[in-house]
């Protein structure tokens, strides 16, 4: 290439186009997940922008003026290969929240990092007060980003307990440590001499927010937290990206950012829950005394037999299947896909009523039914589905319990009173599959369980949908 | 217009467009956006490179490192994992002419 070619590729203005074609093709192939049949096409126009974003950053006239650099790069660039290409090949579906959990904190930690790189650089001033504040705040979001994902990935893999872990003076502990956090970012950016102190300091503060804060968070809060997580590591990109005036990093950072603020608004609405109180911790007051409300609903459990529920679901018309996370961790999606095309097979109408909320992040359940081969089109949302109940014969419930709780609507002392439900105990009958009398994350009782209509099927969801489907497919 | 204007204005209006672009995404995707978005995050990866060039002493190379490879999980675990994902979406009834534009279900 001639010395001029090579002079023009490395200017700025020939790398700022490049970074202007680099986050159009990133909106534009965003705005493709607006429907599942331009989603992978999108997702791939995605990528490519993400490509010329990386290839114009390399461009940059001097970047590689010592060959240390270039190999210091080229470890960056394999290890994050080798650790991202199996991980996304081979996790299951049912394990996507650990997996979205991870990439978040990674994204996060990556943030934290750049930060403190950055700081060490200007130690001794010489860095504009400006640049300093987004970074500081990259800093700071950034860490917590990490490690309050990193909580979270530990809940959802079962490394640590799923329930609220609380501990006395928890408020008080987040307020001083967020104090420090962010008082610290003040004295340094106005200037102190011990900087390397103050910077790592904000660190392991925001670190320990970030610990603190996720950890009294129950299982059946996941969705907003992830959603959360999420919003955090898309505005410390934007942050960094304002420090080292970089356009592709704001704008990236911000379609992340805006993402998971429209994902936890969305998610917060769907459990009737302010997002301050699930990050303050717990479900309100009911986690104190879950299980003594249990049973005092009274009525009598009806159980029922595989050969019943198949005989019921034959001569329906239509069945509603409602699933929720016990689907996910009995892995029964391919089990309920196959009881539903024995179903069809004899003329039946099956839909599947998706809660926003149901499984342990946005849209769990329909990646899941996806992967057993459940056409979209049969996924309803919710308020698309409640009007239907009343038409349909048989709901089939597995694995979703508060979701269904008719006690959100009915009983103004309920804790979860006011959540929009799957109302299913409109349908002419309900089938309750259970593994067994266990309340459900939100440690409430479920009148629907006692409602005479009802009937449960207990044991094992895949166990029991296979048993059933041996019977449709008998009769 | 000072840098700082100009940056903030991207921000600004950078926020916007994610809102008026991601508000549109149906429940349904909702897992699929949350790993696309893992994988634009990766975009931090251009501030380790950025840096790797100035970087001095063991520590700020390793950190880096690091840095960079977190960066490159995003975006290669999060393009891969969603592509993945996407090519499990199928619908009930083939796509009618109007819909044909030739990606997607194909496999």
């Amino acid at each position: 290439m001639s010395a001029l070619g090579t002079v023009f590729l490395q200017s700025t203005n020939f790398i700022d186009a490049l970074y202007i074609v680099a986050f159009s093709l990133m909106i534009y192939g965003m705005s493709g997940l607006t429907g599942p049949r331009t989603a992978v096409r999108g997702n791939q126009t995605a990528a490519v922008g993400m490509a010329v974003a990386v290839i114009a950053t390399l461009l940059r006239k001097g970047e590689f003026h010592g060959s240390a650099t270039v190999w210091l790069i080229i470890v960056g660039l394999i290890i994050g290969t080798v650790v991202g290409v199996p991980a996304a090949r081979n996790v299951k579906m049912t394990a996507m929240p650990q997996m979205v959990a991870l990439f978040n904190g990674v994204g996060g930690g990556a943030v934290a990092l750049i930060a403190w790189v950055e700081f060490r650089h200007h130690f001794g001033g010489g860095w504009p007060l400006r640049s300093e504040i987004f970074e500081l705040f990259g800093a700071i979001v950034g860490s917590v980003s990490f490690w309050g994902s990193m909580i979270a990935f530990g809940k959802l893999q079962e490394l640590l307990p799923g329930r609220p872990i609380k501990l006395a003076g928890q408020s008080v502990i987040n307020l001083v440590l967020l104090v420090i956090a962010v008082g610290g970012a003040v004295v340094l950016s106005a200037g102190t001499h011990s900087q390397a102190l103050f910077i790592l300091t904000i660190l392991v503060a925001a670190a320990l927010l970030g610990i603190m804060v996720v950890l009294p968070i129950g299982g059946a809060d996941m969705p907003v937290v992830i959603s959360l997580l999420n919003a955090f590591t898309g505005l410390s990109a934007a942050a960094t990206g304002v420090a080292l005036s970089n356009p592709v990093m704001i704008v990236a950072g911000m379609i992340v950012g805006a993402s998971g603020t429209i994902l936890t608004d969305q998610m917060a609405k769907a459990m009737n829950r302010s997002v301050p109180a699930i990050v303050a911790g717990g479900f309100g007051g009911a986690v104190a005394a879950p299980t003594a409300a249990a049973g005092e609903t009274g009525g009598t459990v009806r159980s029922t037999s595989p050969a019943d529920v198949a005989i019921q679901l034959s001569y329906a018309r239509q069945v509603v299947i409602a699933p929720g996370y016990g689907m996910a961790v009995a892995q029964a999606q391919h089990a309920v896909r196959e009881l539903e095309r024995a179903l069809e097979a004899k003329g039946v109408t099956v839909k599947y009523a998706i809660h926003p909320v149901a499984g342990r992040m946005p849209g769990h359940m329909n990646v899941l039914l996806a992967e057993a081969d459940v056409p979209y089109d049969l996924l309803r949302e919710m308020d698309d589905i409640n009007p239907e109940f009343s038409r349909t014969d048989v709901t089939l419930v597995i694995g979703a319990n508060d979701v269904t709780n008719p006690a959100a609507k009915n009983e103004p002392g309920s804790p979860i009173y006011g959540m929009p439900i799957l109302e299913v105990d409109r349908s002419g009958s309900v089938i309750v599959l259970k593994r067994s009398m266990a309340s459900g994350f939100a440690g409430i009782d479920n009148p629907l369980f006692y409602d005479p209509k009802t009937a449960m099927l207990f044991g094992d969801a895949k166990q029991s949908v296979g048993d059933v489907t041996a019977e449709v497919q008998a009769l | 217009m000072d840098r700082l204007v100009i940056d903030i204005a991207v921000l600004v209006l950078a926020g916007f467009v994610g809102f008026a672009v991601i508000s549109k995404v149906p429940n349904t995707l909702h897992t699929p956006l949350m790993s696309g978005t893992n994988a634009i995050h990766g975009i931090v990866v251009l501030g380790g490179l950025l840096l790797m060039s100035e970087a001095h002493g063991v520590l700020e190379d390793v950190l880096l490192v690091i840095a960079v490879a977190f960066g490159t999980i995003n975006v290669i675990g999060g393009f891969l994992v969603t592509d993945r994902m996407l090519g499990m979406f199928k619908a009930k009834t083939p796509p009618k002419a109007e819909d044909t534009d030739g990606e997607g279900t194909g496999s």
